[in-house]
């Protein structure tokens, strides 16, 4: 029985199910003055429901990974495979979570959770108590026509929070979301997002330069080195949840911040003894 | 155009920070004025202009002015009451004018504004000649239009639609090249097709710079409306200008200055009010 699972095409080794697999990706952008060589060779299965952070020095490439990823992107070789089909353009799956919130100023909080749906030529109506629900969980019930700039940072990323979980995707893509917020208001959004997480199941891939961020909401850790990306190292994070920001300061925490860090800096693994 | 999105990442932070532009305005010209609100300010507004008015009627009376240099500010008022029944059907053409040659250049500059700024090469050859439209006075063409036209309403409304087009089309032209990729990106994600990403964030991003490109296109409109009734032609607020000025009947000349300008500030007050309604996130 575990065998034959084990043996199914699109599982894993664990039995769990492949919900994206990168494949060989290698990336290129052709400038005015040569080409860039952004990512060489990446290769990495995403579990379904698991929560995967993607670190490195800025320039490395973990943007251009993951707008790969959200079909945004070409590619220059190999593919991005989500649930079965190779990823070619936009996929009704994938949310995204921008850098700044990114929400239409021209419209209102309500305005903008609709936006999805009017896109996507959906009825809203069956997602109300969804939405409804998000909206009271990450604090914004009653604001619901306020305009973005009557929102402080934070509430606005919570904003696009729900937009994106809105309208239900199985996996979630976010690009640095919280680079912008102050260190309180991020620890907040940190402890949210473990939450939804842990509640919903989602599968997150989390762009950051945040190593204990990245530390404190992932199941796997994957360093890029220095351009052109290539993965120097997956790091697993083992550690109980639900996580506490107090636990960020335990000494077994910053064990895994430092190798990982040493890991950024020189591109390569070494263990600490 | 889905290309520059296919090979760029979004940068933040200086999204949409192309303010001003080649635009002639911008959008605090347009919001920037601030208005009388208070009890306070409303009563120190018509303090002056009971001021002003009573202080010109006095002077003019003291210093006997002759009627022809000014009229007493009294007989332009009773000029506007007394005599609004002759200005209005030329009030009427005025605005009709106005009307038919804002209609027609303000949809076609927004129309044109949103298909050249898609197509960069196109839009850098059609600019001068736009930029050459905006600076020469359509006042100027219609000794030549009545040639063609006649004396009838014909030269005007091309006249306005002139002076009108250009000015909404360089306007409308700076919203949108405000891309944000940002947001297109976002739509995008969300499997938005062009004629989507155009409604829902292209015109929308542009939209201030589009209605202060039709006030002030209105504004040209105008002056063209009445510029042009005054070259030639046997109607409107303008052509009454001229008769009325060599009648020398300066209290209804005035009082057709005061018609003129009447319907320059209700243009500003509507758009004033269009653009706090559909364009005050920008503020
Ligand atoms: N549109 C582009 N054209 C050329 N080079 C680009 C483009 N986008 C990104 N790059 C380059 O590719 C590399 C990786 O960029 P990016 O994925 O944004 O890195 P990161 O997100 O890790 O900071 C960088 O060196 C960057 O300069
Ligand atoms: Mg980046």
């Amino acid at each position: 029985m575990a065998q034959a699972v084990g043996e199914r095409v699109g599982a894993s080794a664990n039995g769990a199910n492949v919900a994206m697999s990168i494949d060989h990706v290698t990336k290129y952008y052709k400038t005015k003055t040569g080409q860039v060589h952004a990512l060489e060779d990446i290769n990495l299965q995403i579990k379904q429901g698991e929560f995967v952070a993607i670190v490195g020095p800025s320039g490395c490439g973990k943007s251009t990974l993951l707008w790969g990823m959200s079909g945004l992107h070409d590619l220059s070789k190999g593919q991005i495979v989500l649930n079965g089909t190779p990823v070619t353009g936009p996929r009704p799956e994938i949310g995204m979570i921008f850098q700044e919130a990114n929400l239409l100023p021209w419209r209102n909080l309500r305005q903008n959770i609709n936006f999805p749906f009017e896109i996507k030529r959906k009825k809203v109506g069956p997602y109300e108590d969804r939405i409804n629900q998000l909206l009271n969980e990450v604090g914004l019930a009653g604001f619901e026509n306020k305009y973005p700039r009557e929102l402080s940072g934070g509430m606005q990323q919570r904003a696009s929070i729900v937009r994106c979980l809105s309208y239900d995707p199985e996996v979630i893509l976010m690009d640095e979301p919280f680079g912008a917020l102050d260190a309180f208001t991020r620890d907040e959004m940190n402890l949210l997002i473990q939450k939804l997480w842990m509640e919903t199941g989602k599968t997150i891939i989390f762009v950051t330069h945040n190593v204990t961020e990245a530390i404190f909401l992932a199941d796997r850790v994957v360093v890029l080195t220095p351009r052109p990306g290539r993965v120097a190292h997956v790091f697993d994070i083992d550690l109980p949840r639900p996580r506490t920001i107090d636990e960020t300061f335990s000494p077994p925490f910053i064990e895994k911040v430092l190798e990982i860090k040493d890991t950024i800096m020189t591109g390569v693994y070494t263990p600490r003894s | 155009m889905a290309s520059e999105l296919r090979e760029t990442i979004p940068t933040f932070g200086e999204a949409g920070g192309e303010e001003g532009g080649a635009g002639l305005t911008n959008w605090s010209a347009l919001t920037g004025a601030s208005t009388a609100k208070s009890a306070g300010e409303i009563g120190g507004l018509i303090l002056v202009a009971v001021l002003l008015i009573g202080g010109l009627e006095l002077a003019v009376r003291h210093f006997n002015v002759a009627p022809y240099v000014f009229p007493r500010p009294s007989d332009i008022g009773s000029s506007l009451l007394n005599d609004f029944d002759s200005f209005w059907p030329h009030m009427k053409v005025t605005i009709r004018e106005l009307l038919v040659g804002f209609s027609i250049g303000a949809s076609l500059g927004i129309m044109l504004a949103a298909i050249i700024t898609q197509f960069p090469y196109v839009e850098k050859i059609v600019t001068p000649y736009v930029l050459l439209l905006v600076t020469t006075p359509m006042i100027a063409l219609v000794p030549l239009l009545m040639l063609n036209y006649g004396f009838g309403s014909t030269p005007r409304y091309i006249a306005v639609t002139l002076a009108v087009f250009p000015m909404v089309m360089i306007n409308s032209a700076t919203g949108f090249r405000r891309t944000d990729l940002a947001k297109i990106a976002l739509a995008r994600s969300y499997g938005a097709n062009t004629l989507q990403i155009f409604a829902k964030i292209r015109f929308p991003l542009a939209l201030p710079m589009i209605i202060v490109g039709l006030m002030v296109g209105s504004i040209f409109g105008l002056l063209t409306a009445v510029g042009a009734e005054m070259v030639g032609g046997k109607n409107g607020l303008g052509n009454q200008l001229q008769v009325y000025a060599s009648l020398i009947r300066m209290a209804q000349f005035w009082a057709i200055i005061l018609l003129i300008a009447l319907i320059g500030v209700s243009i500003y007050v509507i758009f004033f009010w269009i653009g706090k309604r559909w364009a005050s996130w920008q503020a």
